[in-house]
């Protein structure tokens, strides 16, 4: 019965986006506001619907119901309980439906939030909007219907792949999905746009807080998804340049491009045209994720079922969505009015570089993706490029990027003072040159680029830290005084400090555990000792343990340092014998500054010995919480006044702290 | 002239589109493809070996039938692949021999040993020469050689156990007798 209640919701939700999709978009041609306030209670009702279904779905997977076939084939009875609930979107069906949903969901909330918003560009970003709803919401009915049946039902269930059985991958679909899906927020912003032929500092104020939105979540999503990786599929690796992992980084990178044009739009009036064309290419590149992840062109360990009449249909779908667009842009663009000028070097002129290397950086990454599909269009086959090429041509693009970033907000907008800016970063580049140095010293070993690499972290990181000591006076004015300059400084200046040092910091991370990692192997019987970066991993043996839904070998191997013990880590080999996958657990003792990662290999060998496999990373941890603090940046600036949504405008002096807000 | 390029986004899209939708509307299943080299003499070779396995040479072909898997530790369709391989090594007693493409030999030995060694001889191509020689677009690829060593099969893209029961079983079989 809930499983039907769940399949007519959905129904219901393609009709209500079906009139959400027209009826406004009428009004807003018509000059009708009965027809364009239609958009607003659709757009609740069509997020209720879903929500509804996907609450469906969601109960069948928690009481396991083995009469919904997508339950059978992705859980089983003997599942832990988060991992039932992660099973609804573990799936192909399941996920679309958390797709439609978080679609729906941006929805209603410009439909609840946007009453400021002027009527006509509201009903028809809430109509561009229902229509990638309708098309979507068509896709699961027709060809993804997550609530069939299956009769006779099975004792139970197939279980999830256990490689998805983590916590870290349990949230990291959604995460990733509020990213993906929160930038069509942006695209329809931007048809609305060009649909009426207007885009002023306004429509700027209203985009960027979407895009940003979408981006923290894009960036904690794609963050777990590194950090599952590291820890679960690798030897350490945190990063494989996979096609599903590269189609969330291109929306990323064009994605943190729109994030700063925005900008020039708000503040300047410039940048229109390609800020409205870098919003449907950032929407266009997360379209081409999902349908490069559903139709399984590409093979990837991440990627689920195969079926190629699901990929012609999304492809239908990226292609009038994404064709559409464009041909309106082709259309509507050239008449949309070019606002300030800049000269190069200026705010708007660094930020400019910014968006030219992203979106070069955006298109190494599709080229590298599509390659192999452009082989097997040609009868190649389905190959992988990997690593040799990413590395080849991404680095060369990040040192400019990187180099920049820490220039740029320290430049005047319209004309900026090049000599002044470098002369105010004197600080940072001193500490950079002792961290370079200081780096040369410690470490005799790796690569020059690895030189290179913390440089420029170090730079990007207090190059941040500079820009902020600069606003708030550090050094230069009393305590109080730096003080109180740092509390009336508006979020979106916290925002920046934090996204730019985060970069920082976890370009420290990649570096560090890409060129200084070391890694020791060896068959090894109970009190083996291995010697590995100063520790010593004394093998203690090996037990046979069960686990709810898996049985397991568990290893454990004490590390001491001098003679201290520091703690016990506890590989495990795990055996899910109703998917019949082995994974294998790594073990991780982190201290902030570097990860000791302890991995079972095979064994027993005939004389009862075991491969054991361990690691040293170093700050490798700083990846993972620069990734977290860049996240923190853009959450805080997302709370700045200026883009509160839906806050009304207060009375000037009245803000936190009773500060006047100082200008920008 | 400026309308141009604003119609510049919608022409590069427009063939993005066309070229992904070719292998889906065709349907043609492009792993199915012919090599040059088949039914010649496998190329000319010799490669170190990755410790503590031997390296790979072209005399180290023929006398039985084998495989000659291109695979690295970077590329993930090869871990797709990767328990089947183990699986046709052990328990159908197929040799494999490897060419490990444009890696590090100790990831590649790293990888080796968390997934398992399914194979006899693993030859190291660090600079992807050998790869040229067989003609590889990239990595897995998966050829058969036969008892004279020459080429017989060649499989592009990660091995299916359909590909595997359907195929590769039975041409094995044919060529072992």
């Amino acid at each position: 019965m809930i499983p039907e209640l769940g399949h007519f919701a959905l129904i219901l939700a393609f009709l209500l986006a079906a009139v959400q999709a027209i009826l406004p978009l009428v009004g807003a041609q018509r000059d009708d506001p009965a027809l364009m306030a239609l958009g607003r209670p659709a757009a609740i009702g069509q997020f209720a619907m879903i929500a509804i279904a996907f609450l469906a779905l969601m109960y069948a997977f928690v009481v396991s119901d083995f009469t919904v076939s997508n339950v059978v084939e992705n859980s089983h009875s003997a599942k832990p309980m988060l991992y039932k609930v992660a099973g609804v979107w573990g799936n192909h069906e399941g996920s679309m439906v958390l797709w439609v949903l978080i679609l729906a969901l941006f929805g209603a909330l410009v439909a609840v939030f946007g009453g400021n918003l002027p009527q006509r560009l509201q009903a028809r970003a809430l109509s561009v909007q229902a229509m990638i709803g309708v098309g979507f919401l068509a896709f699961i009915l027709a060809t993804s219907n997550p609530f069939l049946r299956v009769d006779p039902p099975p004792l139970d269930g197939n279980d999830l792949n256990p490689l998805l059985q983590d916590p870290g991958l349990a949230f990291h679909p959604p995460f990733l999905y509020l990213g993906y899906v929160g930038f069509s927020m942006a695209f329809s912003f931007a048809v609305a746009a060009l649909i009426e032929g207007r885009v002023d500092a306004a429509w700027g104020r209203w985009v960027r807080p979407w895009t940003l939105a979408a981006w923290c979540a894009l960036t904690i999503g794609i963050g777990l998804g590194s950090w599952w990786a590291y820890y679960e599929l690798g030897w350490g690796g945190w990063w494989f340049w996979d096609p599903v992992e590269n189609a969330s980084f291109m929306p990323w990178l064009t994605g943190t491009a729109l994030l700063h044009s925005a900008i020039v739009v708000e503040k300047r009036d410039a940048l229109k045209s390609w800020t409205i064309l870098l919003a449907i290419v950032t929407f266009g590149l997360s379209l081409l994720g999902t349908f490069l992840v559903r139709s399984g062109v590409l093979t990837s360990v991440h990627a689920f079922a195969v079926d190629p009449k699901r990929g012609v249909f999304i492809l239908m779908l990226l292609a009038l969505t994404i064709g559409g667009s464009l041909t309106l842009y082709a259309v509507r663009a050239p008449a949309l009015k070019g606002g300030g000028l800049f000269a190069p070097i200026s705010r708007e002129g660094a930020l400019v570089l910014n968006n030219l290397l992203l979106a070069i950086a955006a298109a190494t990454v599709l080229t590298g993706t599509l390659y192999p599909l452009a082989l097997e269009a040609m009868g190649g086959g389905t190959v992988s490029v990997g690593p040799p090429y990413f590395n080849a041509v991404f680095m060369p693009l990040a040192v400019p990027l990187v180099a920049a970033m820490a220039i740029g907000p320290m430049l005047a907008w319209k004309r900026g003072d090049l000599p002044g800016a470098l002369g105010r970063l004197k600080a940072a580049a001193l500490l950079t040159a002792i961290i370079a140095l200081g780096t040369l010293y410690w470490q005799t070993g790796g690569p020059v680029l690895a030189f290179i690499g913390i440089a420029l972290a170090a730079w990007a990181f207090f190059g941040a830290l500079t820009e902020f000591a600069d606003r708030i006076r550090l050094f230069r004015a009393p305590p109080a005084e730096n003080w109180r300059r740092a509390l009336g400084l508006p979020r979106s200046a916290w925002g920046l400090t934090l996204a730019h040092a985060g970069l920082g910091l976890a370009i420290a991370g990649m570096v560090g555990t890409s060129a200084w990692k070391s890694e020791v192997i060896e068959r090894v019987g109970p009190g083996d000792t291995l010697a590995l970066a100063g520790y010593e991993l004394v093998f203690d043996g090996v037990e046979r343990i069960a686990g709810p839904n898996y049985s397991a070998e568990r290893g454990s191997v004490t590390v001491t340092r001098n003679g201290d013990t520091v703690t016990v880590l506890r590989p495990e080999k795990r055996w899910y014998p109703v998917a019949r996958m082995p994974t294998t657990e790594a073990a991780i003792r982190t201290t902030l500054l570097s990860d000791i990662y302890v991995a079972l290999g095979d064994g027993p060998d005939p004389t009862g010995g075991w491969v054991l496999r361990a690691w040293h990373h170093p700050l490798v941890p700083w990846l993972w919480i620069g990734i977290a603090i860049m996240a923190l940046g853009g959450t805080v600036s997302l709370t700045d006044r200026r883009l509160r949504v839906g806050a009304p405008r207060r009375a000037r002096g009245n803000a936190a702290g009773g500060h006047p807000q100082p200008a920008e | 002239m400026r309308r141009l390029l604003y119609l510049l986004p919608l022409a590069v899209f427009g063939a993005v589109v066309a070229w992904m939708a070719v292998p889906l509307i065709t349907g043609d299943d492009p792993r199915d493809l012919p090599s040059a080299l088949i039914d010649r003499p496998a190329p000319d070779f010799a490669l170190p070996g990755l410790p503590p396995a031997d390296g790979l040479a072209t005399a180290d072909l023929g006398g039985e039938v084998v495989l000659v898997n291109f695979f690295a530790s970077w590329c993930v369709p090869c871990l797709a692949e990767h328990p089947l391989l183990t699986r046709l090594a052990r328990e159908e007693g197929i040799i494999i021999h490897a060419v490990n493409y444009k890696d590090a030999p100790e990831a590649a030995t790293g990888w080796l040993v968390r997934h398992g060694n399914p194979y006899a001889r693993i030859g190291a191509d660090r600079d992807g020469r050998v790869g040229i020689e067989w003609g590889v677009s990239g990595v897995p690829e998966t050829f058969v050689v036969d008892r004279d060593g020459r080429i017989r099969k060649r499989y592009t893209g990660p091995l299916t156990p359909a590909q595997v029961e359907a195929e590769l079983l039975p041409l094995l079989r044919e060529l072992g007798r």
